[in-house]
């Protein structure tokens, strides 16, 4: 794992002072983080790579996993879908499963520290053995503005214990009786994803993956899913195909185990059929530094979502420096302001009209460029992430005044 | 001029957590009624945030209200006017939310035609800024070493010490002129640095203005 004066060169040198100065407020606490897995998902990926982070600067972190069967998360899977607004049928029995399987849990977990991070529905119901003094945060990553009625009710009795509640975004807050904080997800620049890269690196990439540079590159990475409208990318850029000299690359994971992802994969290699200058690639889920290589070669990335969670692979294009063009929706305008860091567009004509203006004027494309890494650079990287984290347990420990004079 | 120093500057930044209050409002009405309920975290939200976070795009001088107004109630006039409200002229936060009460106020009396509703998911969601003062490293007992500091600090010392500062006392005047005048009777650069525009420069650009002022007063004090 990088060391934390790593993160200087992409964070800049304040922002890791200002980090090293906050945790030595916080030395020798303990902060407890609880999710339901070690491996793969944001919350993991984040939690392996802050938690060394946080040893370093003096802090004791914790990380616990919660344990249940199939059945257990089968349960949770379903509440995950009900609070993104997928209708889910519950009954009391899940409901009652939930209770039981979190009971057992509070016998074996050690849930001991000064605060505790506690990571989305599962493990929410451990509030009911939070230690006595400790400070308790209850940590939604997901998108609670649709959410279904008994899943939120039945979780409200439990969140509504904590001292506070973290949402990614405004939108996502509910009516709670407690505090309820925005901490943004982050990217780490350092994560083969987002590391730098040289120009021969790339080109070596590129040539492995036989995607063509000798033409702009309009690019959009993301799986094969109707919410991320690659049919309408399609579209649009046969729109401008008159007037430009581009190619349009549309990369997505192979959608093996995904029956849906396989149709919509059908689909838009049949719209893309005929058309030379469109090239739909699949690569592996491990594809990291690829996926990087190709953000890196490409002149203008889209993101046109039609419904988004907090939509991070803007940012992961942003950082980047390249001009981004996507949908305003979900978490995407807090990562772009039109016209300032990228561009946002609610139809196909809108991301068409973008494109071929983005194309035909190389220098506004690169200022947009360069104002969205910056964007992501102040309120998107992982330090940035690690110190909302840090001023919260300082605000919960400093007896929660508005003002803190350290 | 005066050559003992009281008390090195020790330079501090400013950070924020983001508290969301969900309180929303849906149309201009709404924004009012927000605004007036609003206590000083809401209002520093919402109107110092904007600069800070936006140092490294072309200037804008605007705040999240005008900024909201002007881009999804798409009410050009008024957006234009709450832009206008120039906040580091203020001397406290409940002067602020008044000169946005009042701009307010008079739009909804002059203005009789429906008022526009926006789309759920365009809302403007109130926040508050939970602010921490830290020290960092930086300390200065002279003017070069003022420069020196002045090169390495953070956009958000910069920002708490030329502009949050007018909004304690001593009231309307930056932290950096109040030491340059207390502990070397130097004037001349509170002088400078009071007509430097906060809306006309990204906070690099006021960074390195504020600069080239200390650095011709130290050449002019040199040669006295």
């Amino acid at each position: 794992m990088p060391k934390i004066d790593e993160y200087i060169t992409s964070a800049g040198p304040s922002a890791i002072e200002e980090l090293k100065i906050i945790a030595s407020r916080l030395k020798g606490k303990t902060i407890l983080n609880v999710n339901s897995t070690a491996v793969g998902g944001g919350v993991a990926e984040i939690l392996s790579r802050m938690l060394p982070m946080m040893t370093e600067l003096g802090i004791k972190p914790r990380w616990e996993l919660i344990k249940g069967g199939e059945d257990f998360y089968a349960v949770t899977k379903k509440f995950h879908n009900a609070l993104h607004g997928t209708y889910q049928k519950l009954t009391d029995a899940d409901f009652q499963l939930y209770r039981d399987i979190l009971k057992a849990n509070m016998e074996s977990l050690n849930l001991d520290a000064d605060v505790a991070l506690i990571h989305d529905p599962q493990p929410a119901g451990l509030i009911d053995k939070k230690p006595a003094g400790a400070k308790w945060v209850w940590r939604c990553h997901i998108d609670l503005s649709n959410r279904q009625a008994d899943v939120w009710n039945f979780l409200h009795g439990y969140v509504s214990r904590y001292d506070a509640a973290v949402i990614s975004a405004p939108s996502f807050s509910q009516e709670l009786p407690i505090k309820q904080f925005q901490v943004p997800p982050s990217i780490d620049p350092l994560a083969d994803k987002n590391k730098e890269l040289t120009d021969a690196e790339i080109k070596a990439i590129m040539a492995r993956l036989n995607i063509p540079t000798d033409k702009p590159l309009i690019t959009q990475v993301s799986r094969f899913d109707r919410l991320k409208d690659p049919l309408g990318v399609i579209e649009a850029f046969k729109k401008i195909q008159p007037y430009v000299t581009a190619r349009l690359l549309l990369v997505g994971g192979s959608a093996d185990d995904d029956p849906e992802g396989s149709q919509v994969l059908a689909e838009v290699r049949a719209a893309a059929e005929g058309a030379s200058d469109i090239i739909v690639i699949c690569l592996p889920p491990t594809s990291n530094i690829e996926i990087n290589a190709i953000q890196r070669a490409s002149t203008i990335i889209l993101q046109k979502s039609l419904k988004e969670g907090f939509g991070l692979t803007v940012s992961e294009a942003l950082w980047k420096g390249k001009p981004v063009i996507a949908g305003a929706v979900g978490g995407i305008p807090l990562q772009i302001t039109h016209k300032y860091s990228g561009i946002l567009t609610r139809t196909i004509e809108g991301s068409a009209y973008w494109m071929k203006r983005l194309l035909h004027e190389p220098a506004y494309a690169k200022k947009l460029g360069e104002n969205g890494r910056e964007h992501v650079r102040e309120n998107f990287l992982l330090t940035r992430h690690l110190r909302d984290y840090l001023l919260l347990a300082l605000y919960l420990e400093s007896g929660r005044q508005d003002f803190i004079h350290l | 001029m005066k050559i003992k120093i009281v008390e090195p500057f020790r330079f501090r930044t400013r950070l924020t957590l983001t508290e969301v209050t969900g309180r929303k409002a849906f149309n201009i009405a709404e924004l009012l009624e927000g605004i007036k309920a609003a206590d000083d975290a809401v209002i520093y939200h919402h109107t110092h945030r904007f600069i800070k976070q936006s140092h490294h795009l072309v200037p804008e001088g605007a705040n999240d209200f005008a900024y909201w107004v002007t881009n999804t109630v798409q009410a050009d006039r008024l957006g234009e006017e709450l832009t206008s409200i120039d906040i580091v002229q203020y001397h406290s936060l409940a002067d602020i939310r008044e000169a946005f009460v009042k701009m307010l106020e008079r739009h909804i009396s002059e203005n009789s035609d429906p008022m526009r509703i926006v789309a759920p998911g365009r809302e403007f969601h109130f926040m508050r800024a939970i602010r921490f003062s830290l020290p960092t490293e930086g300390a200065a007992g002279d003017y070069a070493g003022f420069i020196e500091c002045l090169r390495n600090v953070s956009v958000s010392s910069l920002y708490l010490h030329v502009f949050e500062a007018r909004l304690r006392p001593p009231y309307g005047v930056d932290d950096f002129s109040h030491w340059f005048k207390i502990n070397f009777n130097d004037e001349i650069i509170g002088k400078e640095i009071s007509r430097l525009d906060p809306y006309s420069y990204t906070l690099e650009s006021l960074r390195q203005r504020i600069i080239r002022i200390i650095e011709h007063r130290l050449a002019e004090v040199s040669r006295a």
